[in-house]
């Protein structure tokens, strides 16, 4: 079993494999350098001028040129997060570097030289940032030594900044690129003997930094994965088979050959059943001159399908009966007193079924890639979160060793997930071995909605029992979706303890009894992972079942919250597990522990700064939720105005954030920004159906997200002040947004809502 | 094949092409401009979005053979040196996140200001609605767009 993206354990090699760096490693790097170094040895290289060039390169991710330039590598993907910015970022305030004669320069796939390049999950700032301050803190230590020893002064007293090591006493400067040459001729130091920066020395962490890509974006030039070119290389558009794990019958390419530019046609098999997150769906791929004689091919091939088991699939059927089954015991995952009695004995009990659809991820650049297999060797260029499982994926499916696959990340036209999957990448690897030239995949957006890796179709029950005292005693949550497991092992019929570590299990109020059911629910489609994954129902059913309790309750719900957080404490779950331990993101409870004090914090900000209580004009209101995923603390107000058409605007949206310390913080706002949109299309517009077999949706008329003026107004983003270890911020916005605004919408009419996504015509 | 000549960013190129292939696939392919991107094929999220004629047009759904003698813009030739004003002002308020749609969103917000220098904030988010962003850029970009109408074209765009 693949370990699955958002569960992923963290590696605990890290440290050790970034200091592993080798001559011949480095000049593997294209771009780099003309020549490269070994550790702490000064190399020379030349520059374009021809000027002869000494580098110090103490680590994989760093190299610190004679000339003053400084290089830092990007081992991560960007998506939109802003962490080819923030991560070396960290390198360079550590170092004390001039951050303009900074150059970035993107790695390809090389976990032994990197670290894990799996970017999703949120947690590239978590993984990276000590390493990140490690690789700086190397270089400097061994700046200061070299001047320490040119001054004959203790290092102690040397500082670095601004791209110079100085010596206040003095007053004496040397530029580090002056001392590169002394510098590289010194042991490097291990980690241990590394002493890092006091907070208040950081003069980029805890600001804001504009994105390093922004000229090139803003102009044009930036490359994402459509833009990559390769000469003599030609254009796959590929007729998918509709049905997952459907295969060809037969088919006939003759009028597609017809069409001036368009050169074969050629068939792929597909994964068939499980339909996996690793390989292609069954396809017959038409290959062109250009784009538009593949479209136009693809639209004369005739294929008959063998549609297989699925096409007999209807999601409206199966959330029908979901629905049947939250009725009946499910299989206990978290429990905590004795849910029947307290059941028995309650004065109040309220009881809801919660559905939500499938979400297709839609980034505006569709998948595609671009690979050259040429004598039993293959290079892709490809807009991929996953580098490294997408060259394993290919030197398998092509049947040679990985080390003849090189793997060029390029920039990502939007990630939030569908990009770690491999799938367009094999289809271009596979045809270029067919063809025998360079291919592009290009799928079109018919194929991106249509074929995607959804997240989950859902249905939650909430139980929730209010006692005598008027004390919430016990909570029932029943959950059943189509696990991202069951896309690997069709056997799988339950979420995981990883889907529910979601927001599920970890659920955080002092509730005397806690009883966490799943039930089965089969997958027919190919499910994945969208930004904050099965969070984003999980936080759904819950956020808004506490607004119901403290309506019951006759509590103000941000003072319902609060009460049932509890006392300040570290909280683990894990003897409440009924199998297993709680799986914390990946980390260990006790680093990372569930800290109710934190929480409570993060709600007391945002009541306060969206002024709750206050009175807004009829029609308006506001809505609370809170929600802590992927370690990082999130509390949420959004405003809502209904219109007497039951139109919904949003004209502002609170959030208070803790994420422990802030790297980025004009990027951590942007998130925020950006996560409160995503989260609008997933409330109020978001549904992917299938009938048949098919999926019933096709382009941005019938699969619709948020245009501008439909957008929330104004997104408030309040940031905790913390000295803590940082923690993602990309998927957090996302969960508490839909109850809140849920909960919004109750407030200003009355409706409370069940379904997603929000339909207050109905 | 049909030849055409296509007039786009001041210069005249010869191109052979079926009569009905977009203009966009005419740019990205067969002349490798390629900041005019692919997002729906359908004029439906904007981000091919070009001038034609100083009007924004979505690429995607114009076919070759339909633009004539027409002045085609790309984001190539928005400005020589990419400071536009509002070039300038999606740096000074670090609009993009992904950045995929952005060429798109300031080719369309150009032809927005050329028609109507001094826009509404209602009139700014009709005139983008056709252009999605799904990282979630609209009210940046809003800003961005607020901040080079008339009468602060000069000062505080330029600040970067």
């Amino acid at each position: 079993m693949k370990t699955l993206s958002p569960f992923h354990k963290k590696d605990k090699d890290v440290t050790a494999a970034i200091f592993r760096a080798s001559r011949r490693d480095f000049l593997k790097v294209g771009g780099l350098l003309t020549g490269g170094l070994v550790l702490g040895v000064s190399f020379f290289s030349c520059n374009e001028k021809g000027k002869k060039l000494a580098s110090l390169a103490p680590n994989v991710y760093l190299t610190i040129n004679s000339d003053g330039e400084i290089v830092i590598i990007a081992h991560r993907s960007e998506m939109g997060t802003g962490i080819r910015t923030s991560l070396p970022l960290i390198v360079a305030d550590e170092l004390g570097a001039d951050w303009s004669k900074v150059r970035i320069v993107q790695a390809e796939a090389d976990e032994k030289k990197y670290g894990n390049q799996n970017t999703d999950g949120s947690f590239s700032v978590r993984m990276f940032y000590k390493p990140m301050r490690e690789a700086g803190a190397t270089a400097r230590l061994l700046l200061m030594q070299a001047a320490a020893a040119q001054w004959k002064v203790p290092v102690e007293e040397c500082d670095t900044e601004n791209s110079q090591v100085i010596h206040k006493a003095s007053s004496k400067t040397i530029a580090f690129g002056d001392l590169v040459e002394a510098a590289a001729k010194l042991p490097v130091p291990t980690p241990a003997q590394l002493k890092l920066k006091d907070r208040s020395q950081f003069k980029k962490i805890g600001h804001d930094t504009p994105i390093v890509d922004l000229h090139d974006i803003v102009t044009g030039k930036a490359v994402f994965g459509m833009d990559a070119v390769a000469d003599n290389m030609k254009i796959a558009v590929i007729k998918h088979c509709p049905v997952v794990g459907g295969n060809i019958k037969s088919f006939d390419g003759a009028k597609a050959l017809a069409v001036p530019g368009v050169l074969k046609v050629i068939p792929i098999k597909g994964a068939g059943i499980p339909p996996t997150l690793s390989k292609p769906i069954s396809g017959v791929a038409v290959i062109a001159e250009n784009t538009w004689a593949a479209i136009k091919g693809r639209d004369l091939l005739q294929v008959e399908w063998d549609l297989g088991p699925n096409a007999t699939y209807n999601s409206a059927k199966q959330l029908e009966e979901l629905e049947q089954a939250m009725h009946k015991e499910g299989t206990v995952r978290r429990n905590r007193g004795d849910f029947k009695k307290v059941h028995a004995g309650a004065k109040t009990v309220i009881d809801h079924v919660y559905t939500a659809p499938y979400l297709a991820h839609a980034t505006i650049e569709p998948p595609n890639a671009l690979a050259v297999v040429k004598d039993g060797s293959c290079e892709i260029w490809a807009p991929t979160q996953n580098p490294q499982g997408a060259r394993d994926s290919v030197a398998k499916a092509l049947g040679i060793d990985a080390a003849k696959v090189k793997v060029n990340v390029t920039l990502l036209g939007g990630g939030f997930g569908r990009k770690s999957k491999p799938d367009f990448i094999l289809e271009a690897a596979l045809l270029s071995k067919e063809a025998g030239f360079p291919i592009k995949v290009q799928w079109t957006r018919e194929d991106d909605i249509k074929h995607d890796y959804y997240n989950a179709l859902s249905v939650q029950r909430v139980v929730a029992t209010i006692d005598q005292d008027n004390k919430l005693s016990g909570w029932n949550h029943h959950i059943a979706y189509p696990s991202i497991d069951a896309t690997e092992d069709a056997s799988v019929l339950q979420a995981s303890d990883g889907e529910l570590g979601l927001g599920a299990t970890d659920f955080p109020y002092d509730v005397p009894s806690i009883r966490i059911e799943t039930h089965d629910a089969k997958s027919h489609m190919r499910v994945g992972w969208l930004r904050s994954v099965l969070n984003i129902p999980q936080a759904f059913a819950i956020g808004t079942m506490m607004d119901e309790i403290a309506e019951a309750r006759k509590l103000d719900p941000i003072a319902n919250s609060l009460e049932l957080l509890g006392p300040d404490r570290h909280i683990t779950f894990n003897e409440e597990m009924v199998k297993g331990t709680y799986p914390n993101y990946g980390e260990d409870i006790a680093n990372y522990p569930w800290d109710t004090g934190r929480m409570k914090r993060v709600i007391e900000r945002v009541a306060k700064e969206a002024g709750w209580g206050k009175q807004l004009p009829q029609g308006s209101a506001l809505g609370f939720a809170a929600h802590k995923s992927f370690l990082t603390y999130v509390a949420c107000i959004v405003e809502v105005r209904v219109d007497n058409n039951k139109q919904i605007s949003i004209p502002n949206v609170y959030y208070a954030v803790d994420c422990g310390t802030a790297v980025n913080t004009d990027r951590i706002r942007s998130q925020f920004e950006g996560g409160a949109q995503f989260a609008t299309s997933i409330a109020l517009k978001n549904e992917i159906t299938v009938k048949n077999g098919e999926v019933e949706q096709n382009n941005f008329d019938s699969y619709q997200i948020i245009r501008m003026p439909e957008a929330p107004k104004h997104i408030h983003v309040f940031i905790a002040d913390s000295a803590d270890k940082p923690t993602g911020v990309g998927e957090p916005p996302v969960p508490p947004f839909t109850p809140a605004l849920c909960n919004a919408v109750y407030a200003a009419t009355g409706k409370r809502i069940y379904k997603l996504p929000v339909d207050l015509k109905v | 094949m049909p030849k055409y000549s296509i007039h786009i960013n001041g210069k005249v190129h010869d191109v052979d092409a079926l009569e009905d292939m977009p203009l966009l696939w005419v740019l990205r392919d067969i002349l490798g401009m390629k900041g005019t991107k692919f997002g729906c094929g359908k004029a439906l999220c904007g981000a091919c979005t070009v001038h034609l004629d100083d009007t924004a047009v979505r690429s995607c759904s114009v076919p070759v053979s339909a633009v004539g003698q027409g002045k085609v813009t790309t984001i190539e030739g928005l400005s020589e040196e990419g400071d536009h004003p509002l070039q300038q002002a999606w740096k000074k308020y670090i609009v993009p996140q992904c950045g995929y749609c952005q060429t798109g969103q300031i080719m369309n917000a150009a032809a927005l200001l050329k028609g109507n220098p001094a826009p509404s904030e209602a009139q700014i988010e009709q005139a983008m609605q056709g252009n999605l962003c799904r990282c979630g850029t609209y009210n940046r970009i809003k800003q961005a767009i607020q901040s080079v109408t008339a009468g602060k074209l000069d000062n505080s765009a330029k600040e970067n």
